[in-house]
């Protein structure tokens, strides 16, 4: 599982969690008791304000709801097993789900086990040109059938670290739009991707401005770095107030069948942070400082490789974004690297850029220089 | 128009609406007592202490956040497991079980439902008592299984319907799947004594049933963790691999950190090594791995010997508590003169008990004493105190007399 590091390749927990840990653990006047089934109401409203934007026409127009999860993981659940039951139909099993090529790889799983039966993918990886393959997303959603459900990835795609631009998301929006495609976000790395909430968060907002019924799952693991506490939240974005309630009390089933109500440390965590102005800053603040890290790794790797005149072009390794990137090492380079360099990458050529140090990066990028060239 | 206009408003919560209508009642003597919550004598949520010295020792320790596995702490997982089988069970030495940390005891229960689902293809009934936690039937069903019931509430005796559970329990089609709550049922507070329990294994296994326990409350339910788990403890040495969810949402007053296991007990180590793999094939798309918060609370309680014993001891308050209030209502009830026989108020064991008291007298209690129950006649002890419990004795004696 992926997790940040520091440069000392150490986990980090925000000095803005610890903080506010101690001001939770001052606090006598709290106790343990269960949280309501969807979770807690200050947590609920400020995840998917900070989602949709605090100036988001949606929340305006009183036509969200949200349910606290047991991370990314239980929001895209708690979305798969309520589109089943009641999205195209009643219980249609049947409607094809999206999943892009590729993906990480527990989205099959969990529209699996929520009992969809026709899960395919999409094309969105292109090996040859290292980016994003628009021309061949964008036929599979014209040739998808009508009412079929797309898993978008918000930012920082998982794993190639490609995403598409403003440009190529209106593309992507319209052709949705016109083929009646339901948007499910799954947003992982908000802040964590750009280092800005609202650049990560543009694709989502850019669709909800055009009006779609959609779903975003979020996940507060990387950008809170609250990993083990599992805190998530699944936003909905429906016509109006009246269908958003209908949604929710059937999701509140949901919930109550799956795990009653959800944790509720890391929540408090992340709505304490979210609801005070000073803290909320903090919490920017800590979540530019993993992104630049990460960024400045990116830039590092690239100029030594181009310093090195390594074959092949390294453009793709800054133009990517988050915390992977497909190297575009074939799997022969890769299995130099693992055994005789020790640097772990997956066989796709998928690299942690959390675990480049300034320490490393000379010895990964000579590295990658002797795979390509040997 | 919207996706979701044929979309069902989902009904209301029947315990939940119990506290709206408390909430909106401004009658200063009005008593919740549809809550499933501990109260202390003053009515307040109650924080033990072994918990919050297990919460500072977390503090100083300023560890870090990373990912739990998907089997949850390992630490937390081997503790639930002793102190469910005991550290001298067999089936716990020789290693021959499987322990995954769980959502507390709904997430626990839904793991094992969906491995059910999954790998036990002799059945699909799931074989509740009658009646049984409300809960129960909607998570076997969103696994996907079906649900049959079995006598067991005899509403004539506010106690066990004994003949009637064996009976139908005799008849339950070999190898299907039978739900036994461990002790202090729920929502009727009636358990089988020890002798009974001897019967209900002997016939069990006489029908190859595969056994589900539900154990939400050990050591809540008599004061004694060892004593609340005899059932359980017993059908395994019987020979009988049960599978088992435990919850530390009131024993430990973990509520909303969601501290809970699931435990299949296997025929050895090897095989429980299999199960375990799959148990991580179902949970890892459900919500990828655990919570840790409340594991490591209930955890470092379970394994440091100090905190344990201050445990045992805060748990038999509780529980002693729930007692002293039983046998207060009911000789508040003879005070005020009822002639009723009021004595399954004191058999009964746990958290709820039921009173016997029909809907048309729970109705009243509720509109003209501002005491608010569930319609079937089930109180929360919990919501008992030395305060109220007398004037809850008098509505009680006034709707019955």
């Amino acid at each position: 599982l992926a997790a940040y590091r520091t440069d000392e390749g150490q986990p980090w927990v925000l000095p803005v969690v610890k903080k506010v840990e101690q001001m939770i653990a001052n606090d006598h006047s709290l106790n343990h008791e269960y949280l309501p089934i969807l979770g807690l109401p200050e947590f609920r409203a400020n995840a998917s304000r900070i989602a949709l934007g605090d100036d988001s026409p949606a929340i305006k127009e009183n036509r969200i709801g949200s349910v606290q999860s047991l991370g990314g993981t239980g929001a895209l659940r708690i979305g798969a097993e309520f589109l089943r039951r009641w999205y195209n139909g009643n219980n249609n099993t049947a409607t094809p789900v999206y999943i892009s090529a590729p993906s990480w790889e527990n989205h099959n799983s969990v529209f699996v086990d929520a009992g969809f039966k026709d899960i395919r993918t999409y094309h969105y990886w292109d090996a040859a040109k290292r980016g994003l393959d628009l021309q061949g997303l964008l036929d599979d959603m014209e040739k998808a059938p009508e009412f079929s459900i797309f898993i978008l990835h918000a930012c920082a795609h998982n794993p190639t670290g490609t995403d598409p631009t403003p440009d190529q998301w209106k593309q992507i929006a319209a052709v949705m739009k016109r083929r009646f495609l339901f948007p499910f976000f799954d947003s992982a790395y908000q802040g964590f991707a750009s280092g800005s909430l609202d650049k990560d968060a543009w694709a989502v907002r850019y669709f909800v401005s055009e009006g779609f019924e959609l779903f975003c799952a979020q996940s507060f693991s990387k950008n809170f770095g609250l990993y083990n506490e599992r805190v998530g939240n699944l936003t909905v974005v429906g016509k109006d107030t009246d269908n958003v309630q209908r949604v929710l009390s059937q999701m509140e089933k949901i919930v109550r069948t799956t795990w009653s109500n959800p944790p509720s440390q890391g929540a408090r965590i992340v709505a304490t942070t979210l609801s005070s102005p000073q803290l909320f800053a903090e919490w920017k603040d800590n979540v530019k400082t993993m992104a630049d890290r990460v960024l400045l790794m990116r830039s590092e790797l690239r100029s030594r490789l181009e310093s090195l005149g390594t074959p092949g072009t390294w453009n793709h390794i800054t133009e990517q974004i988050g915390m992977f990137s497909f190297t575009g090492l074939n799997p022969k380079q890769v299995e130099y690297m693992i055994k005789e360099k020790h640097i772990y990458l997956m066989a796709s050529g998928r690299i942690n850029m959390c675990g480049l140090t300034t320490k490393n990066l000379d010895y990964v990028a000579k590295s990658i220089h002797e795979a390509v060239t040997k | 128009s919207s996706w979701w206009s044929h979309v069902e408003m989902g009904p209301p919560d029947p315990i939940l609406g119990v506290t709206e209508a408390f909430k909106r009642d401004t009658n200063s003597k009005k008593m919740n007592l549809g809550v499933g919550a501990y109260r202390d004598d003053n009515g307040k949520p109650y924080v033990l202490n072994c918990v919050r010295k297990a919460e500072a020792m977390i503090a100083s320790k300023k560890m870090d956040k990373e990912y739990l596995p998907i089997g949850g702490l390992a630490d937390f997982t081997r503790a639930s497991a002793e102190l469910a089988l005991g550290e001298n069970s067999e089936a716990f030495k020789s290693g021959r079980y499987v322990t995954v940390q769980g959502i507390s005891g709904t997430g626990s229960l839904r793991i094992g439902a969906n491995f059910l689902q999954r790998f036990f293809k002799a059945s699909r009934d799931v074989y509740l008592p009658k009646p049984s936690w409300g809960n129960h039937t909607p998570i076997f069903r969103d696994a996907g299984l079906q649900l049959q019931a079995y006598r067991y509430y005899d509403p004539k005796t506010c106690s066990l319907d004994f003949s009637g559970a064996m009976d139908d329990i005799s008849k339950i089609p070999e190898k299907s799947i039978i739900l036994l709550h461990a002790c202090a049922h729920n929502p009727t507070g009636v358990d089988p004594r020890q002798e009974q329990w001897k019967e209900l294994a002997a016939v069990v296994k006489k029908r190859n049933l595969l056994v589900y326990f539900d154990m939400a409350y050990q050591g809540f339910a008599s004061g004694d963790i060892n004593r609340d788990a005899w059932a359980v403890r017993y059908f395994i040495e019987q020979g009988i691999n049960i599978v088992l969810a435990q919850s530390y949402a009131k024993n430990m007053g973990l509520y909303g950190e969601r501290a809970g296991a699931f435990t299949v007990i296997c025929s050895d180590a090897e095989e429980a090594k299999r199960v375990e793999s799959q148990l991580k094939i179902l949970i890892r798309p459900m919500y990828s791995n655990p919570p840790l918060n409340g594991a490591r609370i209930a955890s470092i309680i379970l394994n440091t010997p100090d905190l344990r014993k201050e445990w045992l001891v805060e748990v038999k308050g509780m529980a002693d508590r729930i007692i002293s209030m039983r046998t207060q209502l009911v000789s508040n009830l003879k005070k005020e003169g009822s002639s009723h026989n009021w004595q399954h108020i004191t058999d009964q064991i746990g958290m709820f008990c039921f009173t016997g008291l029909k809907p048309e007298q729970v109705e009243r209690l509720i509109k003209e004493f501002s005491i608010y129950m569930t319609k079937d006649g089930r109180i929360s002890v919990a919501g008992v105190t030395s305060g109220n419990v007398g004037y809850l004795a008098h509505a009680i004696h006034q709707v019955t007399k």
